[in-house]
């Protein structure tokens, strides 16, 4: 469900989010346009709006944990934990967190990735949410999910700042809900700085 | 570069702290404390002491030489910060202590004093970058970003980053890794702070530093949750002062 259907329809901030994105042409290889948030970064208001809107919506949900998956979920997972009083758990790529750890691989559109998380960072009776940037094909999500439901939490939801437009409506994600600030911004040459 | 403890800090430490003599109000200038961890953090082997070090290297080494001397009155916070860091033996090599933060972002109290401790440092210090090292430094660096108004800027592994971007080598152990950064992020005369979960040999934050001076950012201070400093990270920075709040040995 994207932002826009509930009850943020003409919310000026969701236009600011939108325009700080960056669209790189061809990358990582050709046909993808890739959506920047670094640029996003750059404008402290636009990224403070991200939290905001977020935090609105999950500070009375009960959320015990916020799982931000490696590494722009790095960015956008804490401020939104810290806001809401909820812990911060990184979801990340293999060999990276020490200790005990489970893991769950997932397609890519060639060969296979792997994710991780601590077994101590869940208890049982967990409400989480799952933070990334972006999601395209939902596999690296659904990885997420799987790992959570592994530990013994319950997904409330996945949160997004940017989705594919497939993502709107009731669409859910391994019977989990999704929620999405933006789609994606057409390229457009006038907004490339450098 | 003097260390100044902002008033926040002082009352916070006069609410929370056991009672403390009226004398220690008039130390202005002291530093936040911190714990230095042996090995297996046992609490009869902590000692506390200073853990600020000085613009210059030879300022460091005094103020280092004079930090076992120094008996402060720890802040609380920073010992519950400590303390919620996992120390895991062996890993990711046998020999290497890893100084594990994980543990201190599952501490909600733990982490919000972390980045209340730096965003009471760097609030009143015009600072319009906040430069965090891929990836743990992505943990804490958008927090105090957002916190003092500043624009974060990531610095990544090699390719990585989309569009035009610079990049600079450092040494590892064994060969050299790259660090990158968008061009354009960031404007000749801005003034940085670069943050990282620890310090070990400093040879990434000493990259990190190199990349914006290329671009003529000014480099206010390297901020680190973790020191160890018997690597002498801090030697590598050259004129950049390290702030840190836990040093490790």
């Amino acid at each position: 469900m994207f932002a826009v259907e509930n009850g943020l329809q003409g919310d000026p901030r969701l236009k600011a989010i939108s325009d700080a994105i960056r669209v790189i042409p061809h990358f990582p290889k050709t046909g993808i346009m890739f959506q920047d948030i670094t640029t996003l970064l750059l404008d402290p208001v636009a990224f403070k709006h991200v939290v905001d809107i977020f935090v609105d919506r999950y500070k009375h949900m009960n959320i015990s944990l916020v799982a931000g998956v490696e590494a722009r979920g790095f960015i956008f997972g804490p401020p939104i934990a810290l806001a809401i009083g909820a812990k911060f758990v990184p979801l990340r790529k293999p060999g990276k967190l020490p200790g005990r750890v489970i893991s769950e691989e997932y397609e890519l559109e060639y060969g296979s990735d792997r994710l991780e998380m601590s077994v101590e960072a869940v208890k049982s009776d967990e409400r989480a949410l799952i933070i990334d940037d972006l999601v395209a094909t939902g596999g690296t999500l659904s990885a997420s999910i799987n790992l959570l439901e592994r530990a013994g939490a319950e997904v409330v939801e996945c949160a997004c700042v940017v989705g594919l437009p497939k993502f709107k409506g009731q669409c859910k994600l391994k019977g989990k809900p999704l929620y999405v600030l933006v789609e994606p911004r057409e390229y457009d040459e006038l907004t490339l700085y450098n | 570069m003097q260390t100044i403890i902002s008033p926040l800090l002082v009352s916070h430490r006069l609410s929370l702290a056991p009672p403390v003599p009226r004398l220690l109000n008039n130390y202005h200038h002291r530093a936040p404390t911190s714990i230095r961890l042996s090995s297996h953090r046992s609490t009869n082997s902590l000692r506390l002491f200073s853990s600020t070090v000085a613009a210059a290297a030879a300022a460091a080494a005094a103020s280092r030489d004079s930090e076992m001397a120094t008996e402060d009155v720890q802040d609380p916070r920073i010992a519950k910060i400590a303390s919620s860091i996992r120390v895991i033996p062996d890993f990711p090599k046998p020999g290497i202590m890893f100084q594990d933060i994980t543990t201190l972002l599952l501490d909600t109290e733990a982490f919000k004093d972390t980045i209340a401790l730096f965003v009471e440092r760097y609030k009143d210090k015009d600072i319009s970058v906040v430069a965090g090292v891929e990836a743990r430094g992505f943990i804490f660096g958008p927090p105090i970003a957002l916190a003092i108004g500043a624009k974060f800027v990531p610095m990544r592994k090699p390719k990585k980053l989309p569009g035009k971007v610079i990049s600079e080598e450092y040494s590892l152990e064994y060969g050299t890794d790259k660090i990158e950064m968008h061009v354009g992020a960031v404007e000749p005369g801005e003034r940085a702070i670069i943050i990282d979960d620890l310090i070990a040999t400093g040879g990434t934050l000493a990259a990190a530093i190199r990349l914006l001076e290329r671009v003529g950012v000014k480099i206010v201070e390297c901020a680190c949750v973790i020191e160890l400093p018997e690597l002498k990270g801090k030697d590598k920075l050259g004129e950049t002062p390290l702030f840190v709040l836990v040093s490790s040995a």
